[in-house]
């Protein structure tokens, strides 16, 4: 086999042109996944919102107290200090984070319908 | 007594001791020494003391453990495997899982069950730094075959070194340049364990302290969907484009899948824990059988050791170049370190550009960030492999 420092130059701009080609191939895919993907979660929200619309409209509970330990960010619905520090604790526990690492907006109850 | 002086003398004259070379004798002190930076040290000792304790018993003269000379008829065509099982001895046996290229890719499928590739598909533009970072194996190439004078499929071969993956080194090795297997293997692992070494200086030499301390966005969050999706599309369209790459990419997306779609939790717990550890035994200790004396002791080998090195340092290059030219692109939303971490090597690459962030700003946390590129490297050495075997494999 005739190979010479010339073709063993050419070879290596190929190969890196081949391996850019198939990550940018591959980048492009991932974002027009990522496109799609966001796509569908938009058009799924607002359909969302006018179903719930639809329905009597559940009396929002005001946020009435603040949890315990929480410099007064988090929100609490139907919920109450106790059950909320202990949701938050068992979070905490969970990931394995200290509790004053993570940042709670608010907690509701879920009520199932009947 | 007489009796008793010839049986010591017959075992005098068939041990060990009385029949060792001095190449053998080098070669066992340099499998201790690997021993020892494996246990000792710490470099990579889940392969580093299989290859090492495979390179001394393969030594150890009459052992017949290993014998390279059937690998040769086996590579020339005039033997089977059928019977070098019959005939070989218990590395032989071993070694056909190297040389069929079975165990990189049952690797490959333990570390894409290991592999969260969540931080690469909320940052697609990790893959150009995935990319760039393949830049050390075609450079080394180039001075293996050019200054060197190594053969050309035996140059491929030293360049995947740069790509930083042992499995991929093993197996295109052991397809286009088996008799190499040994030092390239030893090399590719001894460097990853070297990259807390080899990569911080070029990376300090090559971006500013200002470009350091860079503290980058939050990724968005990845939906299991995207995470389901990404390695049946990646598998796909790779091996479309490159299909002597199937065998380790596919290994590598099939072992993601499992870990990804959450239905095959043993499948992964499996491919990542058991089946990982036993191939990892495996495939070790048979490379490391191949650093026969006669074959390991040569200058080459010295050179193959350097040309790594090399290889490395081209391949940071690369991936922290590009990582320059995306800062400035991103009006300085990116840091160049994370280029580093294209390199392959998961997760050690990524460690070190976090460490070098947080040198230079210790709020800064790139880690994350960094694990993009570093899994995209595992993709582009594997596409760069499979490039070369499709070159010089024919």
């Amino acid at each position: 086999m005739n190979y010479g420092f010339g073709q063993a130059l050419l070879d290596s701009v190929v190969g890196i042109l081949v391996v850019f080609f198939a990550l940018v191939l591959l980048m492009c895919i991932i974002k027009i996944m990522t496109a799609i993907g966001d796509s569908r979660a938009k058009k799924n929200a607002p359909a969302a919102a006018p179903a719930k619309a639809a329905e009597p409209a559940p009396v929002q509970a005001p946020p009435k107290k603040l949890a315990p330990g929480t410099a007064g960010e988090v929100k609490l619905y139907d919920t109450d200090p106790r059950t909320a520090a202990m949701l938050m604790a068992i979070v905490a526990d969970e990931l394995k984070t200290p509790i004053n690492e993570l940042r709670f907006i608010s907690i509701r109850e879920i009520k199932e319908e009947a | 007594m007489q009796h008793i002086l010839e049986t010591l003398g017959r075992l005098g004259s068939t041990s060990g001791f009385t029949t060792m070379t001095w190449q053998q004798l080098v070669m066992i002190i340099i499998a201790c020494v690997l021993l020892y930076l494996g246990l000792v040290k710490k470099f990579e000792p889940l392969l580093l003391v299989g290859i090492a304790f495979g390179a001394l018993l393969t030594n150890l003269p009459g052992s017949n453990m290993y014998h390279p000379e059937m690998w040769d008829a086996y590579i020339a065509g005039t033997m089977g495997v059928g019977q070098i099982i019959h005939e070989g001895g218990l590395l032989d046996i071993l070694y056909i899982g190297v040389k069929s290229g079975l165990y990189p890719s049952l690797i490959f499928m333990g570390v894409g069950a290991m592999t969260d590739f969540g931080p690469l598909i909320a940052n697609p533009k990790s893959l150009l730094l995935g990319a760039a970072a393949q830049f050390g194996i075609f450079a080394a190439f180039l001075m293996a075959f050019g200054v060197f004078g190594f053969e050309p499929n035996v140059a491929a071969s030293i360049g995947i070194i740069g790509g930083a993956d042992g499995p991929t080194a093993i197996w295109l090795t052991s397809k286009l340049a088996p008799n190499y297997l040994a030092p390239i293997a030893i090399a590719a692992y001894s460097y990853m364990a070297l990259i807390p070494l080899i990569q911080p200086p070029v990376m300090r030499l090559l971006t500013t302290k200002e470009e350091r301390e860079i503290k980058m966005e939050q990724l968005r969050p990845v939906s299991k969907t995207q995470k389901v999706l990404f390695p049946i599309i990646v598998t796909i369209f790779v091996c479309l484009l490159l299909p002597s790459v199937a065998p380790l990419l596919g290994c590598l997306m099939l072992g993601n899948l499992f870990k990804e779609c959450g239905l095959t939790d043993r499948l992964s717990d499996t491919a990542q824990n058991a089946l990982m550890n036993i191939v990892t035994i495996f495939l070790s200790t048979s490379v490391g059988a191949t650093a026969v004396a006669e074959r390991f002791l040569a200058p080459r080998t010295l050179f193959i050791i350097v040309l790594g090195l090399i290889a490395f340092e081209f391949a940071t290059v690369g991936g922290l170049l590009l990582g320059k030219l995306m800062c400035k692109l991103s009006g300085g939303k990116i840091n160049p370190l994370i280029g580093s971490a294209g390199v392959s090597a998961v997760p050690m690459a990524a460690r070190v550009s976090q460490l070098e962030g947080a040198r230079a700003n210790p709020s800064n946390f790139l880690l994350m960030h960094a694990m993009g590129p570093n899994v995209a490297g595992v993709i582009g050495s594997a596409v760069a492999a499979g490039f070369l075997l499709a070159v010089f494999g024919g």
